[in-house]
């Protein structure tokens, strides 16, 4: 068993309206940055686990995104990064 | 015929729900706590308002984990008749028990005033004390309201007459300012496919007393007792 750390992005799915994210945009548009196209704001959550691999690490994020995590009407999620978690640094 | 309203922590519109069912309606009440496994001979279940698990993650998504949810189900599924008022309209879409999802109001602001619905099916459990076009008076509180759906989604309910209850004008209208969360359609309330669960934001529990500004919510709860009642 290893420990690892898993982070999962939520975003709204394309085509649901964001108001969060347009706001967004629009303030940065305000601050000069013109290059921007769209913003969507979402959650970012951090999961410290036990698992034999990773990528039994990654499945059971994914079944913890699709139980409860992230609402499959309106979101989509990614996991964005599985690290292991050295012992040193577990504390 | 019985009524059970369930307390979840957080919520806060049970008192009113209770009122409403015992004061107003004249019927029996019980409380269920949202850990208990059974309810109790309720015929109707409510689930009333307010911020379970302080809406944590999304409103209504821990909510749908509480012991009692599963009986809840189990009862809505056997076609018993379940209410779902604001937080338990959110509650009632994230068990799957409802379709669709109810997202931050389109302005992102807490919006707490009296609207205008339009009923827009008087064939239901729930509203046949009404008749279909009528314009109620009904307040709504919340900052999660925009009912929000795929395209396939909505055109089954409409096609299925599912949507019970429209944001409109007070001369009836759907035009610009009607709807105060952005909803979809200026969908305010929709009932299951089968018609026994009702998920509405608006709180028809808060106008049941001309002297609180409006008894337009009492008919729906007058429907509950000569529909099933009877």
């Amino acid at each position: 068993m290893t420990q690892y750390r898993v982070a999962v992005h939520i975003v709204p799915r394309r085509g649901v309206l964001d108001p969060q994210g347009q706001a967004v945009t629009d303030a940065l548009h305000a601050l000069g940055f013109a290059a921007v196209g769209d913003v969507r704001v979402g959650r970012h959550i951090v999961i410290r686990m036990n698992a034999d691999a990773p990528q039994a690490a990654e499945q059971a994020a994914r079944d913890m995104c699709d139980r409860l995590l992230a609402n499959p009407v309106t979101e989509d999620y990614e996991i964005a990064r599985i690290a292991p978690i050295h012992a040193e640094a577990r504390a | 015929m019985r009524f059970g309203v369930v307390t979840f922590p957080g919520s806060n519109c049970d008192d009113d729900a209770v009122h409403a069912v015992v004061d107003a309606l004249g019927a029996e009440c019980v409380r269920l706590w949202h850990k208990d496994h059974d309810l109790k001979r309720a015929e109707v279940v409510i689930l009333p308002g307010g911020f379970s698990y302080g809406d944590y993650l999304r409103p209504g998504a821990i909510a749908r984990f509480s012991p009692i949810m599963r009986e809840v189900v189990e009862h809505a599924k056997r076609g018993y008749p379940v209410l779902g008022v604001c937080n338990g309209f959110q509650i009632l879409c994230e068990a799957g028990v409802l379709p669709g999802a109810l997202l931050r109001n389109a302005r992102l602001k807490f919006v707490c005033r009296n609207v205008t619905l339009r009923v827009e099916n008087e064939a239901t459990l729930f509203t046949s004390q009404y008749e279909r076009g009528q314009l109620l008076r009904i307040p709504i509180a919340h900052g999660d309201g925009r009912f929000t759906i795929d395209a396939d989604g909505l055109e089954r309910l409409r096609d299925r007459d599912q949507v019970v209850f429209r944001y409109v004008n007070a001369d009836g209208t759907t035009g610009d300012g009607a709807n105060p969360n952005g909803a979809q359609d200026n969908i305010a309330g929709i009932v299951n496919e089968a018609g026994n669960v009702l998920g509405m934001m608006p709180h028809p529990e808060r106008a049941v007393d001309p002297l609180l500004g409006s008894a337009d919510g009492l008919p729906l709860f007058q429907s509950l007792l000569a529909r099933v009642g009877a």
